[in-house]
């Protein structure tokens, strides 16, 4: 599997470490809402088809990308700056 | 000349003889031979012993889809097993032996296995050695009993034990296109996509270039077509962006269009060029993928087809064309279609005479009758073959009338003599790699053969892989296959001419005579017809199951002969047709693949080693190293003749009455830098760090995200916007990338920058009563005095002209100092040290005095953060601030994080004065003989020189509450049990008065 980083071009997979599901949604540090807590720690999605994750580029310039893989494939559509979509997270339902 | 050589063959050099032995008999054999093809040229018929029956048996094939014929390749002492001798190519010096045979291949004693065949059919081992013990001669204890003799007698080629002194390679590889197989259409498509400008790479499992070329005797563009494949290689050499990988099986199709193949660079010769491997495993990463890896000829099945002698037609004709060997002088044939006409005709050309050839069909076409005349062999359609005779080589065979619409056989049986039967059962396109790329096959009743799916990834099929089995065809689509995979388009334009005995690709639906005699459907693994019919009538119905059962397909080959026949069988047994039974998807390897190919470079032991600034000074200086993580540090620095127990004690007390140092390099450490630094350790720390002044240093304790204790460390303030953040060792990169994680994903805005600096410090601490004096002996441009210097204070200095930081905080519960200078002056930093401690008494000491004061003021490490305890249970709820939201503030008051029962961090006394273990259960009620009812364990555990004790850490439910109660170790696995006493996990000077001074 390659991963295009956006610095650094496309790499093995081996470079990489997988940083999560990129679905969670953190709440505001102070909230006091545990379901939404315990959604973001622990619900993870499973889709079988596109899904988006993190991955940080460990072995190289270390920058952390929102990967959207196909589960079925490992083909992978996109890959950007995890930094630059702060905020609510963009929810992507996975293809069951 | 040897017996069966003639003149023809395109592949050998007959000037050049070359010397190998086989079984330790001497043979000769001529450059481009395989094992295979020189062996039959010598009158070797008999090559291998079979897996169960031990039947003798021949060669089937010519090619990698040999299923009897495996042999043991020797090097020095190094064994490579279970390699088709039609895949071995000869040089002076190889040493070949036989398998699966005892004493020798000739005369083996199992081969009396023949006649309990009835006892060795489908599920021999699952009915006879599974299940309950039901009288002495079944169930599982009578497995263990036989399974010594059973596996020395069935089973294929023996593992050396020898190291494999080899070289192997791996090499990654990027094309724009790749082109499996090298007969015309893979040629074709080579020279397309080259012609196009498009790197290519082009594969082929075999020495030479050129496929069924190389054998077919056909015309292309007015040339033989060997000598076609020859100019179209060399027009291919001619190409910059062409790379041409002989001898090389592509093997595995994987993700993404990453190809797998294993290039056999040197085993063919005596002695390798220098430096060059064994074998190179090739990861291939292709645009698009040309498959033209063409089809594979099936057997047909019928009894005694696994006679030596009894050989695919095609194969036949390979050794003939290709390496000028007669498999046999009186040849007959047998076939369900027509393309075993053209494999006579070559036989017949080199010299064979064609005494019959048996057609399960009754007629034949025109053209085709045309051919089978010129051959001068008895024409019997309508006959198949229902035996065969012989022993170690086929004398001769017999035939019945047979009609295709029934299966039945009629008339008297008639014999024939003849040395060698060709046998073709049609052809099955070689669709295992896009197999493993993803569909399924679909089944072609025409053609009687899975053709391969629609693609899943990008690759394109052309000739026989496709089911097209002319060559005119496989060059028609192999150009456009080229083309389109270098993503140029079709012109019209005048394709090489083809002359070709004519023939339809179509064969009869027929693949067994039923007649009585054991007919194999799966040669390596020894299945029978009759066991595959066996496994469904005791109710295997799914292919895979079946396979299962019965092992066919399962063997080395992995049935690349026996499954359409096997598929058929089942089918019929089934009364379904082919297409609902289904087949099963193979997957890679395509053939077998040496694991030193796959290993390649990596072996041994590949962890770096991490050593500290150091290292050499405590390694000349008496200290015994240990390895924690990937770093090497001083357990002890023992004198002679110390036990390790009398030397961390000695160190340990030393540095609680006068002073000791340690290396404390090793330690993570991350500089933190940035406008909003203090805000972001406020986050990232439980308790609060903006507050903290600039040159002071304060303990702070991390949680991860679901609430659980993470990791500790101090972090110092070295400017308004800097902080040096220290970890512990083991955790040091997790937290890195924690840090990076939040700064990164979660809060971008936060102006912070985070750098890994842990080998860019070396780090000294220095404690007990008289580390003072000596640092102040030894630094200069700071004083270390308690204003100065205060408990947690930090300032800036120098050691023997090397800038240094130092900060008085103590892990060891003793008056100490952190001294911090660049890595580079770590070991003229250390010896200042130590010199100025020799008249003050400082001892150098190691881990085990390390963990030794710790556990003595109870200090937390990774044995007791270890991902299940929270900060509560680790009694360090003081550090949890209520000013602010931090990492797990919101998770960490979960009912379960706090409820009363939790294991709570302890210490114990031994009171039996005997040394406790780590790991060790702690009890209430001692059962020795039925130990129950943990309520904890230990987490470290020594010998406490200042409480002169056994003492230990522990978690156990209840903690604090249980303090001054009585309860037990509970240790049966080292059969440790005995009293303790549950206290206080600060042992030792409880109110800090020692490191406050
Ligand atoms: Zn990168």
């Amino acid at each position: 599997m390659l991963i295009t980083c956006p610095y650094c071009g496309p790499r093995d997979v081996i470079e990489f470490t997988y940083q999560g599901d990129g679905n969670r949604e953190r709440p505001e540090p102070a909230s006091q809402n545990f379901e939404a807590w315990n959604a973001y720690v622990y619900d993870r999605l499973n889709p079988a088809g596109d899904h988006n994750e993190i991955w940080q580029h460990s072995g190289g310039c270390r920058s952390h990308l929102r990967v959207v893989r196909n589960t079925l494939t490992h083909e992978i559509s996109s890959v950007a700056f995890a930094r630059g979509d702060h905020g609510p997270r963009r929810k992507m339902e996975g293809k069951s | 000349m040897s017996p069966r050589r003639i003149e023809t063959g395109n592949r050998i050099d007959r000037l050049k003889t070359i010397r190998f032995t086989f079984d330790g008999a001497a043979y000769t054999g001529h450059a481009g031979d395989t094992l295979a093809s020189a062996l039959l040229a010598n009158g070797v018929t008999l090559f291998g012993r079979s897996f169960k029956y031990h039947r003798p048996r021949g060669l089937l094939s010519a090619g990698v889809e040999e299923p009897n014929a495996l042999v043991t390749v020797l090097r020095g002492d190094v064994r490579e097993p279970n390699i088709a001798a039609t895949m071995v190519e000869i040089h002076d010096g190889l040493v070949a032996i036989s398998q699966n045979r005892f004493p020798s291949l000739s005369w083996d004693i199992n081969a009396v296995n023949q006649l309990g065949g009835k006892i060795l059919s489908a599920g021999f081992y699952y009915k006879t050695f599974m299940g309950p013990v039901i009288g002495p001669f079944k169930g599982t204890r009578f497995w263990m009993f036989c399974e010594h003799f059973i596996r020395r007698a069935a089973g294929l080629g023996r593992a050396g034990s020898a190291a494999d002194p080899a070289r192997y390679e791996r090499m990654n590889a990027f094309c724009d296109v790749l082109v499996v197989g090298s007969g015309p259409a893979g040629l074709m498509a080579a020279k397309a996509a080259a012609d196009q400008g498009a790197r290519v790479i082009l594969a082929e499992l075999d020495p030479r270039f050129g496929g069924s070329a190389n054998w077919s005797d056909e015309t292309i563009d007015g040339l033989p077509s060997a000598d076609w494949a020859r100019r179209a290689v060399k027009q291919l050499e001619g190409h910059d962006n062409v790379r041409l990988l002989p001898r090389t099986t592509v093997w595995g199709y994987y993700d993404n269009n990453t190809l797998a193949a294993l290039e056999r660079v040197s085993d063919h010769k005596e002695n390798p060029g220098k430096g060059e491997p064994l074998h190179r495993y090739w990861a291939i990463r292709a645009g698009s993928v040309v498959l033209a890896t063409g089809a594979f000829e099936r057997p047909l099945v019928f009894p005694g087809n696994d006679r030596p002698g009894v050989m695919l037609a095609h194969a036949a004709e390979r050794y003939a064309n290709e390496f000028g060997v007669l498999p046999g002088d009186k040849v007959a044939l047998f076939t369900n279609n027509d393309s075993a006409y053209r494999s006579a005709l070559a036989l017949k050309k080199a010299g064979a005479q064609i005494v019959a050839i048996a057609d399960v069909r009754p007629e034949l076409s025109g053209d085709v009758r045309k051919l089978a005349e010129e051959t001068e062999a008895e024409i019997l359609t309508g006959h198949a073959v229902i035996a065969t005779e012989g022993g170690r080589a086929l004398t001769g065979l017999k035939l019945q009338r047979f009609d295709m619409a029934n299966g039945g056989l009629t008339g008297d049986a008639r014999s024939i003599h003849a040395d060698c039967l060709l046998m073709s059962g049609g052809w099955s396109p070689t669709i295992h790699l896009a197999s493993q790329a993803g569909a399924r096959a679909e089944w072609s009743p025409a053609r009687q053969a899975f053709l391969p799916p629609q693609p899943t990834q990008k690759w394109i099929g052309a000739g026989a892989f496709t089911g097209s089995f002319s060559t005119a065809e496989a060059i028609a689509e192999g150009r456009a296959a080229g083309l389109a995979a270098a993503g140029g388009s079709s012109t019209p334009t005048a394709l090489p001419s083809v002359e070709a005995a004519p023939g339809d690709p179509d064969p009869a639906p027929v693949f067994e005579i039923r007649a009585k005699g054991k007919s194999f459907v799966d040669f390596q693994h020894d299945v029978t017809a009759e066991d595959v019919r066996l496994a469904h009538r005791e109710g295997f119905v799914s292919v895979e199951h079946l396979k299962r059962y019965t092992t066919l397909g399962m063997a080395t080959d992995q049935g690349k002969s026996s499954n359409v026949p096997g598929l058929s069988i089942m089918a019929e047994a089934l009364g379904k047709p082919i297409p609902e039974v289904g087949t099963t998807r193979f997957r890679p390897p395509f053939a077998p693949v040496s694991i030193g190919s796959l290993a390649a470079e990596r072996f041994g032991d590949l962890k770096p080693e991490r050593l500290t600034p150091m290292h050499d000074w405590h390694v000349d200086n008496g200290a015994t190293m240990y390895s924690a993580g990937l770093w090497y540090r001083p357990m002890i620095y023992g004198l002679s003749g110390e036990t390790i127990e009398q030397a961390y004690v000695r160190e340990a007390r030393a540095t609680r009455e006068t002073a000791g140092i340690v290396d404390v390099s090793t330690l993570g450490k991350i500089a933190i830098q940035g406008p909003d630094a203090a805000e972001f350790l406020d986050r990232v720390y439980t308790n609060m760090f903006s507050t903290l002044a600039v040159g002071k240093a304060r303990y702070g304790l991390m949680l991860r995200e679901d609430g659980f204790a993470f990791d500790d460390g101090t972090t110092w303030r070295l400017g308004e916007q800097d902080f040096l953040m220290t970890t512990t060792t083991a955790n040091a990169g997790k937290v890195m990338q924690h840090l990076e994680y939040f700064l990164d994903v979660i809060w971008p805005e936060l102006k912070v920058h985070v750098t890994s600096v842990t080998d860019q410090w070396a780090g000294a601490a220095i404690g007990g009563p008289k580390a003072r004096q000596i640092l102040a002996a030894s630094v200069t441009g700071t004083a270390v005095d308690n204003v100065t210097l205060p408990f947690m204070g930090i300032v800036r200095g120098e050691i023997s002209g090397v800038p240094v930081m130092i900060c008085r905080l103590s892990f060891s519960g003793e008056m100490a100092f952190e001294v911090y200078c660049g890595a580079g002056y770590g070991t003229h930093v250390w010896e200042t040290l130590v010199a100025a401690g020799k008249p003050f008494g400082l001892v150098t000491y190691g881990l085990e005095a390390l963990g030794t004061m710790r556990i003595e003021k109870g200090h937390v490490t990774g044995a007791e953060i270890d991902g299940r305890t929270t900060a509560r249970d680790l009694h360090l709820d003081w550090m949890l601030s209520k000013k602010k939201p931090f990492i797990g503030s919101a998770m960490m008051d979960r009912e379960g994080l706090v409820s009363s029962d939790r294991l709570e961090l302890v210490g114990l006394m031994a009171l039996d004065n005997r040394p406790l273990n780590g790991g060790a259960h702690i009890v209430e009620e001692l059962d020795e003989a039925n130990p129950h009812g943990s309520i904890g364990h230990i987490t470290a555990c020594c010998y406490s020189p200042a409480l002169g004790k056994h003492i230990a850490l522990a978690l156990v439910k209840g903690g604090k509450a249980r303090h001054g109660t009585r309860a037990h170790v509970s240790d049966p696995l080292r059969n440790r049990f005995g009293p303790v006493e549950i206290v206080s996990n600060h042992f030792y000077d409880p109110d800090g008065s020692r490191m406050h001074g």
